[in-house]
């Protein structure tokens, strides 16, 4: 059976995040990051931050509410039960600090078939309130036995 | 102090042992509560050999390992490209390792695996930072 592509080129609107000091802590805690600069707003601002900034994979905390909708849409027509992730990459411009806003939206950037699995590639774009670029993601999505 | 790295250079290994309670750790701190990564009995049923690793979990180590470069400064890390795939499950030690493919103009490339006993959890993951 022919994979379902029409979704292909599809783009679901921005959804916001705004970024916290304790979220920036608990995930730094998560993976073991002991970086003052993720846990006490004055180091971050004598490293010249704003304010608590985020270790760069803090972009998956952001970016991923957008990415759901994607997955769920039914005219992308994913099988959710049978996906597993197998490759992420992000691009980081300027760093998230606690009290940005952030918006993703994403893309879907192709649907493919490959030795019997479907690729399913979305890309997220996150911005923030200064309308200055956060980090671009790149989602590649597997579901067996398509 | 930033390292002066070369091409072929190893990057210093990163060793973790996630405990138990790691996966509930990370779903809270990501928002993924997929009970494959929280619920060993679900796990289970499903067909794994028990409650895994979030794969984003693993790629924030080869991050992290990278980021240790540049002290941990979070505006060295450009670009991280990985694939996920071998499933990685706590109370067993994951080591990330990396070799330097280039360094020119302190812009650093860097090829990283995260590894888990014979295991590949993060493979052709490429690092780009600027040190």
């Amino acid at each position: 059976m022919a994979l379902k592509t029409d979704a292909v080129g599809k783009e679901w609107p921005g959804s916001t995040y705004q970024v916290g000091r304790e979220k920036i802590k608990e995930y730094a805690n998560a993976l073991g990051i002991d970086n003052p600069v993720h846990h006490d707003v004055e180091a971050a601002r004598a490293a010249g931050f704003r304010d608590v900034v985020a270790p760069p994979m803090f972009a998956v905390v952001y970016s991923s509410p957008a990415v759901a909708p994607a997955i769920l849409d039914p005219e992308v027509e994913l099988n959710f039960a049978a996906m597993v992730h197998g490759g992420q990459a992000f691009e980081w411009d300027e760093p998230a600090c606690s009290g940005d806003e952030i918006t993703t939206s994403t893309k879907c950037l192709s649907i493919e078939e490959k030795d019997g699995k479907g690729f399913y590639v979305f890309e997220t774009n996150s911005v923030n309130q200064d309308g200055g670029q956060v980090a671009r993601g790149t989602w590649t999505l597997i579901v067996r036995g398509v | 102090m930033k390292m002066t790295l070369n091409a072929g250079d190893q990057i210093p290994e990163l060793r973790v042992t996630p405990d138990k309670y790691l996966p509930h750790r990370y779903a809270g701190a990501s928002g993924d509560f997929n009970p494959i990564h929280i619920d060993d009995e679900f796990a289970k049923a499903v067909g794994l050999p028990r409650n895994i690793l979030h794969g984003l979990y693993s790629m924030g180590l080869v991050a992290k390992a990278n980021a240790a470069l540049a002290d941990g400064d979070p505006r060295a890390l450009k670009r991280l490209s990985v694939q996920m795939r071998g499933m990685g499950v706590p109370e067993q030690e994951i080591v990330v390792t990396g070799t330097v493919k280039s360094a020119e103009g302190g812009r650093v490339v860097v090829d990283t695996v995260a590894t888990q006993g014979e295991t590949a959890l993060i493979k052709n993951a490429e690092a780009e930072l600027e040190l």
